[in-house]
């Protein structure tokens, strides 16, 4: 971690039955689902674009892009907009509404146990009393070359 | 820091200088014996000199002030203007452009100019006995009496020469010469009148205060002024100004003004000396105000065009809104909603167009480097070229402008290489020897066309398809079915070069398919004319602008699509059992011709129930001379839309160009026509 200075404010949001965190900084805001246009012939995770007040922001669904089983969207579902370079992308949560503080010292890395598909996004962990926070990687969550160009089939012509 | 301010104008304005600069050259090439234009020049250059000096930019100025002076020997037609001698001049040019560009992009302007400056200086002491005689009998010349200034004087100025003469004043009349290579004659005149109020009261000046301020002199001017000093003291203190050239002192006599006595006697309400001389005093510091005052009645301003851009983006939202609000006011069906909402599409719509015209710029910015280029081309290819350009001032987006540049300066080369042939050459076919290229932009409709025409040999069809055979490009079969125009577009393949031999102009390995891609990535088209032996043209269709679109939207199941209705030809209904089928691909009969349908439901993947419908709706889109006729569920009509960008995270999707967003706040794709059709 390179902010060493003060203490890092981290989003919380719940996905299945756990609880990750983002660093505020990366986050443009928290937005309901609203409607989602697909964008076809993309990766299964991308699950279209949205209106952001006038952009036009892609959407992936977390669930999907860790490999959990999708789930419907309800009333506690939000879009995370997330920031990375010049890429504003919506990350799909189940919920999120928590925001805590942490000592960087205290995140510690990403202890194997875990595993499964989703550990390749996650950079590490902390635990504050009982609650247990995986701190995402939004670079390898965004990696563009996952999204590399889909099949060009030949076509008319 | 203070300098910034300016700075933008200064590269700005430098610009403008040296673009006139190369036209004018370029102009004196052609009538080396026109004074005129060396003025012309000369003007251009002095100013950026001066510019450049204030700014601090030595190498700049230094550059231009030996330019000048080679400028100044032409003029005084000490030097011979020739085809040596613009070289180098414009090679000084192509350094000052350089410099310049470099102050734009935050450089600090310096350059290695000495080959230049060298060159300038060998021009112009190859010729210095001569040009020093020259100066010499035109500064004879300007000391003339009669090349002063003279001032005539009104009933009121009158009046107070007479009366200022009843009180001990005299009046002189003093012509200023300024030096010819004066850097801030405005600055000069000012001193001037520093010195002149001290010594009396300044009662007129010839051009008048506000002209002189604005610099709307050669280097002369003529103050009129009461004082009780003596004529040479007066002269003394003026020659102390730095940069005055030549003083010349003339008293105003009785006698030039005795016959208009009569008239003044009669004149009893006279104030007296004192509020004369009050009155006359203030007259050059109320004109002084003046220039201010001119500048708002100026008729145009620059504005940053970040804050254009703004104020499109602006714009964009408002029509997104437009949208929602005609659709709301469709579903809630009320009279005066109705009528307020269609008064003010009305209202956006006009708004819509004034800010599209803002964002306009002449053509000219981009046309006006080629006669530079070709005139350089035409030296480096040993052929003689007459460009001539037909509708500069027609305007474009300035989004479009931006890119056109370079797709015309392959056509261009394309043409000066492999279409106008050697003089030689075109002797022997009975040509002139000089080949003509024309270079032509207008408006049609929402586009705007720009053509590339020269008289050259024309495409020698056998030529390019033997080359598109061998290269692999087409194949025999193809190859006996194709038309003219087919074969020409050929050369638009990737990996085509007509050219026997690769040239130092072209051929480098970057075809005439970038220029293709170029030009339809902006929404546009090139096509090929060409008839042996006559010439070819090359004709570019643009879209006026690229940030608002009309577009016809359609639905497949439940999810709207956007197509540009610059690729439809039309929309159709037909029934089922009208589709045939080739080697697995459905096709139908179009007006005798035979397209191919494309479902856009596969192809975009749409999830669906499956139904079937007796009549399927066809948009038939167009790339180039290609059709396929694109099957959706339903039209939902044409509508105009902000074109909108997917963002950079997902770049690349497959047949989608961008996306927009519709009245009810929600995206809709547009589909890429261009992707669909191989």
């Amino acid at each position: 971690m390179s902010e060493t200075v003060a203490d890092l404010k981290l989003i919380v949001f719940q996905l299945k039955d756990k609880e990750y965190a983002i660093p505020v900084n990366q986050v443009r805001s928290i937005e309901k689902v609203e409607h989602i246009t697909r964008v076809p012939r993309t990766v299964g995770f991308v699950k279209g674009v949205i209106n952001l007040r006038g952009v036009v922001t892609p959407i992936i669904s977390l669930r999907s892009r860790f490999n959990l089983e999708e789930a419907e969207y309800n009333e506690q579902s939000r879009v995370i907009i997330a920031v990375l370079n010049d890429m504003e992308v919506g990350l799909i949560v189940d919920s999120a509404n928590d925001v805590i503080d942490v000592a960087p010292e205290s995140i510690e890395p990403p202890p194997d146990v875990i595993g499964s598909e989703e550990s390749d996004f996650i950079k590490g962990v902390t635990k504050i009393e009982k609650r247990l926070f995986i701190l995402i990687d939004l670079k390898k969550v965004l990696n563009p070359e996952e999204l590399t160009a889909q099949d060009e089939k030949g076509l008319a012509g | 820091m203070e300098m910034n301010q300016y700075l933008e104008v200064f590269i700005e304005e430098s610009k403008e200088h040296l673009q006139s600069c190369n036209e004018q050259l370029l102009e004196l090439e052609k009538n080396p014996d026109d004074i005129k234009i060396v003025n012309e020049i000369f003007r251009s250059a002095h100013t950026l000199k001066g510019m450049s000096a204030t700014m601090g930019y030595e190498d700049l100025a230094s550059l231009t002030h030996q330019m000048e002076n080679v400028l100044d020997a032409i003029r005084n037609q000490k030097i011979k203007v020739n085809a040596e001698i613009l070289d180098v001049v414009f090679l000084a040019v192509d350094d000052l452009e350089a410099m310049v560009q470099s102050i734009a992009e935050g450089g600090d302007g310096k350059r290695d100019v000495s080959i230049a400056v060298e060159k300038l200086m060998l021009i112009e002491k190859g010729e210095s006995p001569v040009l020093s005689k020259a100066r010499a009998e035109t500064a004879a010349a300007i000391a003339e009496p009669q090349g002063l200034v003279k001032s005539t004087y009104d009933d009121f100025e009158w009046t107070v020469i007479q009366q200022s003469k009843e009180q001990g004043f005299e009046t002189y009349e003093i012509s200023i010469a300024l030096r010819a290579d004066c850097l801030l004659k405005a600055a000069r005149v000012f001193m001037v009148f520093e010195v002149l109020e001290q010594s009396g009261e300044v009662i007129k000046a010839t051009p008048s205060v506000e002209q002189l301020e604005e610099e709307q002199f050669d280097q002369e001017f003529s103050v009129t002024i009461v004082t009780r000093e003596t004529p040479e003291v007066i002269r003394q203190k003026l020659l102390k100004v730095s940069e005055v050239d030549r003083i010349g002192v003339l008293p105003i006599s009785m006698g030039d003004y005795s016959s208009r006595e009569a008239a003044k006697d009669e004149d009893a309400l006279q104030p007296d000396v004192e509020e004369k001389a009050d009155n006359a005093s203030v007259m050059p510091k109320e004109e002084k105000k003046a220039p201010a005052a001119k500048q708002v009645s100026n008729k145009t301003i620059r504005v940053n065009i970040e804050r254009l851009d703004i104020l499109m983006n602006l714009f964009e939202e408002l029509v997104i809104d437009r949208g929602r609000l005609e659709q709301i006011s469709k579903e809630l069906n009320n009279q005066e909603l109705h009528e307020t909402v269609e008064h003010m599409s009305r209202i956006s719509g006009d708004l819509q167009n004034i800010i599209l015209n803002m964002r306009m710029v002449p053509i000219e910015t981009v046309f006006n480097r080629f006669p530079r280029m070709v005139r350089q081309l035409a030296r480096d290819l040993n052929k003689k070229i007459n460009l001539e350009i037909v509708g500069a001032d027609t305007e474009l987006d300035r989004t479009v402008i931006d890119e056109i540049g370079d797709p015309l300066v392959h056509l261009i080369r394309n043409a000066l290489d492999h279409g106008v042939e050697t003089p030689e050459v075109r002797k022997a076919n009975g040509k002139g020897e000089e080949g003509n290229v024309i270079l032509k932009a207008y408006h049609s409709g929402n586009h705007v066309f720009i053509e590339i025409e020269d008289d050259g040999a024309g495409i020698n069809k056998d030529k390019v398809i033997k080359k598109a055979l061998k290269n692999g490009i087409i194949t025999e079969q193809t190859a006996s079915a194709l038309t003219d125009k087919q074969a020409y577009e050929l050369i638009f393949a990737s990996g085509f070069s007509t050219a026997d031999k690769i040239s130092d102009v072209s051929g480098r390995g970057v075809g005439l398919d970038v220029v293709k891609n170029t030009i339809e990535s902006l929404g546009g088209s090139v096509s090929i004319d060409s008839k042996v032996g006559q010439g070819s043209i090359f004709s570019i269709q643009l879209p006026l602008t690229l940030s608002i679109i009309s577009v016809m939207l359609v639905e497949i199941e439940k999810e709207k699509y956007a197509i540009p209705l610059s690729s439809i030809i039309e929309t159709a209904i037909i029934r089922k059992e009208d589709v045939l089928s080739a080697h697995n691909q459905k096709v139908i009969d179009f007006r005798g011709k035979v397209v191919p349908l494309l479902s856009l439901k596969d192809i975009f993947e749409v999830p669906s129930d499956n139904h079937e419908d007796e009549f399927i709706s066809v948009v038939i889109v167009r790339k180039g001379e290609k059709m396929a006729g694109l099957v959706v569920d339903s039209f939902i009509g044409q509508q105009e839309v902000v074109l909108k960008s997917l963002g950079n995270y997902l770049t690349s999707v497959f047949a989608i160009s961008g996306a927009t967003i519709l009245g009810d706040g929600q995206v809709a794709l547009i589909v890429d026509c261009n992707a669909l059709i191989k």
